[in-house]
């Protein structure tokens, strides 16, 4: 059994213009030790579906279907006290920006003693005992002399690695990080990703990462997801993702890097931009922007415009995309077969 | 299907002159951290002393920047590269050092002496969201410039120059009824584009102008960006922490690390030989899609403050091959052939 199983996740905001709905049928699993990444743009929901999994999802927002069975125990269905008892203990959370995320008042110590003595009947000497170990484990040095500094005494890599630190306090299963490197410079950010990397395979630990950077996903986890307006679009291994990509909108955005052009040629780019979520448009959502739904009149494909499209398999991949449902019903891949 | 990267084409689209349009020679700039006369003196073993701090931002530096080039400066945050931007656009003046513009310097000119280069230098920020006036619509926004540069034209004139900027960044000629907010990112950066075109510039600055959008509008800007350099003969001057925007957009790199510059070298040898090692520890940290990456070159430590800036290199505390030399000697750039230049005394002395 799958560590943990999202299916047909439905989260909607009730706004007063109307309700807005964020997330669409998504389905997914993690396994123990297993690293996923979700990759998608601003406002592709991939923010939501991590907050979601931690059932974090604040007013006006409410999960409106499906469920996350974490354990065999539906997460959207326990009570407050329960959920406590999962949050930060078995399921830990890393955030974008390491100065929100750390409270401005208190040291570090403070911090990383009080989370664990929320979770755990432990003496302050214990504790901080505890917490020592942890700053030693993500390479800070003197931590002595960290526990008793305030987050602004520290530099933002040495906040992103305390953050860690407090993530991996009690052990978790499951650790969501939601674009842990996106406010760090990239020697840092790559310093943060090997960290996070050796740290999850030493301890087995299972990590969602939340990302818009292909490059960090390619690097850091087994598997991918991506997300376009709300709903799963494709996933898979990520190396067959990043290598063959199937979906059109997984084409056009690794096609986009400037790495994937010769120097000063034109960038691939995908037309127009993702829609806001109240105007996501009927049938496949990347329709308008797709290269491939448009039929050989130059008209747009009926199935395209109207039809919600199912995944189908491809390779070790699932796509939802109409086209790629034609030429695997023409061409049939055995699944297992790299393609 | 992953490709592997292709060699430049000879058919370079823009042609570099060796013309240098903007000069920079030893600029250095400093922010006083301490406040005003009052707030700097101190009660020190019964005497008043008056001390001051300053943020080093930027310690000597020289840029050429050639006719026709896209010249990118990279670097971490805090290295300085947006305060070069902005003096050079002079909307900060140095503490030192000469900024010319085709040969005038322009460094130390007055508001009203500097209004003729303001209309041949143009800049593009970082956030289109700050950047585009909330209470102007675009077809405003569009034509402020041009009134302020031109007020002998007429209405006619200015609503005819507007039209073309339009379409030659494909703004639907629609879109000057609206207001900025009604925008994407990606459309507002866009628009921010038409305003510096307005005027018809030949120098560009651009400040971080893809940082705060999507991957897929990043290359739509960027491609704008390129067809602009092409049809307009523009020269940029291109700051950005995206390396791998610089592989694809830069005809030569600056690197600077907290305030100075480490290597100056055209894109492609910057890329496949990189000699400071500050340049080779960046370009290893890229995130890249293929597997086999070189390995990633780990430094130790983090960037200085820029308060007290440490002796001889700025670099030496993380660098892997720093010596006793490198602690007390800041380092000249030599240059190392192909119109590459390098500040690292390892480098010099042949042991890199």
């Amino acid at each position: 059994m799958a560590l943990l199983e999202v299916s047909h996740l439905d989260v909607r905001f009730a706004l007063r213009q109307g309700e807005v709905r964020a997330l669409r049928d998504v389905s997914f699993t993690l396994d123990r030790g297993e690293r996923l990444g979700i990759v998608g743009e601003s406002g592709a929901g991939k923010s939501v579906a991590a907050f979601t999994i931690l059932n974090l999802i604040a007013k006006p927002g409410y999960i409106a279907g499906g469920s996350i069975l974490f354990e065999g125990r539906d997460l959207t269905r326990l009570k407050p006290r329960a959920l406590q008892n999962i949050r930060g203990n078995q399921i830990s959370m890393i955030f974008q920006d390491p100065m929100m995320t750390l409270n401005p008042v208190l040291t570090v110590g403070e911090q990383m003693i009080e989370c664990l003595k929320a979770h755990r009947r432990i003496r302050s000497r214990e504790a901080r005992e505890i917490a020592l170990n942890k700053l030693r484990q993500v390479y800070i040095p003197s931590p002595e002399k960290r526990l008793d500094q305030y987050p602004h005494e520290l530099s933002g890599g040495m906040r992103q690695r305390i953050i860690i630190a407090i993530a991996l306090l009690l052990d978790p299963d499951i650790i969501v990080a939601d674009e842990p490197t996106t406010a760090l410079d990239v020697t840092i950010q790559a310093e943060i990703m090997s960290l996070l990397l050796e740290l999850c395979e030493k301890h087995n630990v299972a990590l969602i990462l939340i990302t818009h950077d292909l490059g960090v996903v390619s690097q850091v986890t087994q598997r991918t997801l991506v997300m376009y307006a709300g709903r799963v679009i494709e996933q898979g291994p990520t190396r067959e993702i990043i290598n063959d990509a199937q979906h059109p909108y997984t084409q056009g955005l690794i096609n986009a890097l400037p790495q994937m052009a010769s120097p000063g040629s034109r960038l691939n780019q995908i037309p127009g931009a993702m829609p806001p979520l109240a105007k996501t448009p009927p049938g496949c959502a990347f329709h308008p922007r797709c290269g491939f739904s448009t039929d050989a009149a130059g008209q747009r494909r009926r199935d395209c415009r109207e039809d919600v499209p199912a995944f189908v398999t491809s390779g070790n991949c699932h796509v939802a995309c109409h086209m790629v449902r034609e030429l695997v019903e023409r061409d049939p891949v055995e699944p297992g077969e790299a393609s | 299907m992953i490709q592997t990267l292709q060699q430049p084409t000879a058919a370079a689209t823009v042609t570099t002159t060796d013309e240098t349009l903007v000069e920079i020679r030893g600029l250095e700039k400093h922010f006083a951290l301490s406040g005003d006369f009052l707030e700097q003196l101190r009660f020190q073993r019964g005497k008043l002393v008056r001390r001051q701090e300053f943020v080093h931002a930027i310690n000597g530096v020289d840029i050429d920047v050639k006719r026709g080039e896209a010249l990118c400066v990279v670097g971490e945050s805090g290295c300085g590269k947006s305060t070069v931007a902005r003096m050079v656009m002079g909307l900060l003046s140095p503490t030192r050092g000469e900024i010319r513009y085709a040969g005038e310097r322009i460094d130390h000119l007055s508001p009203r002496q500097l209004l003729p280069y303001r209309r041949r230098m143009q800049m593009i920020f970082q956030n289109p969201y700050a950047s585009l006036n909330p209470r102007m619509t675009i077809q405003q926004t569009l034509e402020e410039p041009l009134r302020f540069h031109h007020p002998d034209w007429s209405r006619e004139r200015i609503r005819q120059q507007v039209a073309e900027v339009m379409a030659s960044v494909g703004i639907d000629p629609e879109w000057g009824k609206r207001f900025g907010h009604e925008f994407s990112g990606g459309q507002r950066q866009r628009i921010a584009i038409a305003r510096a075109l307005a005027v018809d510039p030949e120098f560009i600055v651009a400040d971080e102008p893809i940082s705060a959008l999507d991957v897929s509008i990043q290359a739509q800007v960027l491609n704008l960006m390129m067809d602009a350099q092409e049809s307009r003969q523009l020269t940029y001057l291109f700051i950005t922490h995206d390396l791998a925007v610089v592989e694809h957009f830069g005809t030569r790199v600056v690197v600077m690390y907290l305030g100075r510059v480490c290597e100056v070298a055209e894109t492609h040898t910057l890329f496949s030989q990189p000699r400071h090692p500050y340049t080779q520890a960046l370009l290893s940290a890229i995130p890249r899609l293929e597997d086999d990456r070189p390995e990633y070159i780990r430094l130790s430590g983090e960037v200085p403050t820029p308060v007290n800036l440490p002796s001889g290199c700025v670099f030496h505390g993380r660098c892997p091959h720093a010596n006793e030399r490198c602690r007390r000697e800041v380092p000249r750039a030599i240059p190392i052939g192909h119109g590459a230049q390098v500040a690292c005394h390892a480098v010099e002395e042949g042991r890199l």
